[in-house]
């Protein structure tokens, strides 16, 4: 009895495991056959280099939301990337503890606020701000980036902070007895050490951004056309399907399944790219 | 012009310190203003009438069960498998090729964006499952969409758990299951518990894949196969089209006490937690 209580709450254990790879299987496998016969009507590269997306017409060209994607991002990235690592040196080095107490909670309610309460906050402030500081429409790739920037705060400060105190100790005091100042030992010996944990957690970062709905969908204007500056609007490949999976169908409804796959598979390279940098150690 | 290192190390420090601060000042402007716009309109009217004319009058007490359905149906889906999971990765593998494909695909799963949780949820379960825009769909799709950060969040439980309680546990000849059940599983259940109610945030905190899954119909639900608007679906449809900025203000703040709440909660669940380990 007692033998076979231990085997059958091994052989559970196991099964229940398996959620997790036919979970990613099953969305793979219904993502990929829902999108791909309008991909391979259209054509692969008609469809991800097209330029016009018009889907009234039969057109299905998504150039202009990668474009919208990856601007977007980028921007997100150079906003958030230097203020999260700043956080992370914070919290590791220089926060009181009675301040490190208040900060990690803080961080953690900011990755908890609802996607489309930060829209709805851009919306009311950092649109106008946008709008009368550099002129433009105010909804712009701009505005966008600031709102994803702030939304992917938590993901950089989270894993650069876990990088950074899992670092030995005898780094940082072997450069202090060296005579380096506080600073000089974290950014010549500390920040290096931990380069791959930063680096996954950009990366990490950046996916978060790319695959960011709500909050954009309000603040980028969602003009399907390639951007001048940075103050056009944008529309990203996300807010493609967040706009029109609401009334689409048939042909329609397949390229925005499409999209999904294109921002599926960018997900999983950026995903994979992570897991590797964190894994070479 | 070069810098001394003294002056380099009072530039770095100021400039660390002001991203914390603006940090914070961020995260306080955010709510703070919600809060201040969004608590006046939370009446207990508000609170118990359901929607009406779209949204411009009446309530939210049909959103606010909605999301209460569609969040406790994910929860109870995802903690036989996710805190299963965990268990298995913690305590059963040293690390084989199918456990490093369990945590392959985990990670991964983390990574999806909701919207594709969302088309996924669509057409598996609206569409070829047949169940159709309802409480249920929109929960087994959140339960999909959480599962990688319970998975997490337990594992890192499970292994908080000082290893020398396993060993005296199998010392007292007890076997690997009545080590689990008996020993682990009780000195872990606080951090699990903070996991979940992490998750639990995250689904009513989301939309994009709710919207896609569960509908946007505000009736009250009468089952778990009726269609349903949950508060975050209700606040983006009002605030995106216009229809009612007081009523948006009203149901964010709602939202925002909500999360506050439970982070409250899930944070004193996790320093009891660490007090316990030490």
């Amino acid at each position: 009895m007692k033998k076979f209580k231990e085997r059958l709450s091994g052989r559970i254990f196991f099964t229940l495991a398996l959620s997790s790879i036919s979970a990613l299987a099953l969305i793979t496998v219904f993502i990929i056959s829902q999108g791909a016969p309008l991909i391979a009507e259209v054509g692969i590269i008609k469809f991800i280099f097209g330029m016009e997306w018009a889907p009234s017409r039969g057109e299905f060209g998504i150039f202009p939301m990668i474009i919208g994607s990856v601007t977007v991002t980028l921007g997100a990235a150079v906003i958030g990337v230097p203020v999260g690592i700043c956080c992370s040196v914070f919290l590791a080095e220089f926060a009181p503890p009675a301040m490190s107490n208040l900060f990690r909670p803080a961080i953690q309610l900011l990755a908890g606020i609802p996607s489309v309460v930060y829209g709805f906050w851009g919306l009311l402030f950092v649109v106008p701000a946008v709008r009368n500081l550099f002129g433009g429409p105010g909804l712009s790739i701009l505005t966008g980036s600031i709102i994803l920037g702030i939304m992917i705060l938590p993901t950089v400060i989270s894993i650069s902070e876990v990088s950074i105190l899992a670092l030995p100790r005898q780094y940082k005091e072997g450069a202090l007895a060296l005579g380096m100042t506080h600073w000089q030992t974290i950014y010549a010996v500390m920040l290096p050490a931990a380069k791959s944990g930063i680096v996954a957690a950009v990366i990490l970062g950046i996916g978060r951004a790319v695959g960011e709905t709500m909050a954009v969908i309000m603040v980028l204007g969602n003009a399907v056309a390639v951007p001048e500056s940075i103050l056009d609007p944008v529309r990203t490949l996300t807010t493609n399907i967040g706009i029109e999976m609401g009334y689409a169908s048939g042909e329609h409804q397949q390229a925005l399944f499409a999209t999904g796959i294109v921002l599926f598979v960018a997900i999983m390279i950026l995903n994979s790219f992570a897991q590797y940098v964190t894994r070479r150690k | 012009m070069k810098l001394t290192p003294a002056q380099s190390e009072r530039i770095a420090k100021t400039m660390i310190w002001a991203a914390a601060l603006l940090v914070i000042g961020l995260l306080l402007f955010i709510m703070v203003y919600i809060l201040v716009k969004g608590l006046p309109v939370l009446s207990l009217q508000f609170l118990t009438d359901i929607p009406r004319s779209m949204g411009r009058a009446g309530g939210i007490a049909s959103t606010i069960v909605g999301t209460f359905m569609v969040t406790a149906l994910a929860i109870a889906i995802v903690i036989p498998f996710g805190i299963g999971t965990a268990f298995y990765l913690a305590e059963y593998t040293k690390g084989n090729i199918v456990t490093r494909i369990i945590r392959f695909s985990a990670e991964s799963l983390a990574g999806i964006p909701s919207i594709v949780y969302g088309l996924f949820g669509f057409i598996f379960f609206v569409i070829y499952l047949g169940l159709g825009w309802s409480i249920i769909s929109g929960g087994l799709t959140l339960a999909f969409m959480i599962l990688p950060t319970v998975i997490r969040t337990s594992e890192e439980a499970i292994l908080a758990v000082p290893h020398i309680y396993r060993e005296v546990s199998f010392s007292l000849s007890a076997t690997k299951w009545q080590t689990i059940s008996k020993v682990v599983f009780p000195s872990a259940l606080l951090g699990i518990v903070n996991g979940v109610l992490l998750s639990v945030g995250r689904c009513v905190a989301e939309t994009a894949a709710v919207i896609l899954t569960a509908g946007s119909s505000y009736g009250m639900p009468t089952s778990v196969f009726s269609p349903t608007r949950t508060m975050a679906v209700h606040f983006y449809l009002l605030a995106s089209e216009g229809i009612s900025m007081e009523n948006a203000y009203g149901t964010a703040a709602l939202l925002i006490v909500l999360i506050l709440l439970i982070n409250v909660v899930a944070n004193a669940f996790v320093n009891r937690f660490i007090a316990k380990g030490r």
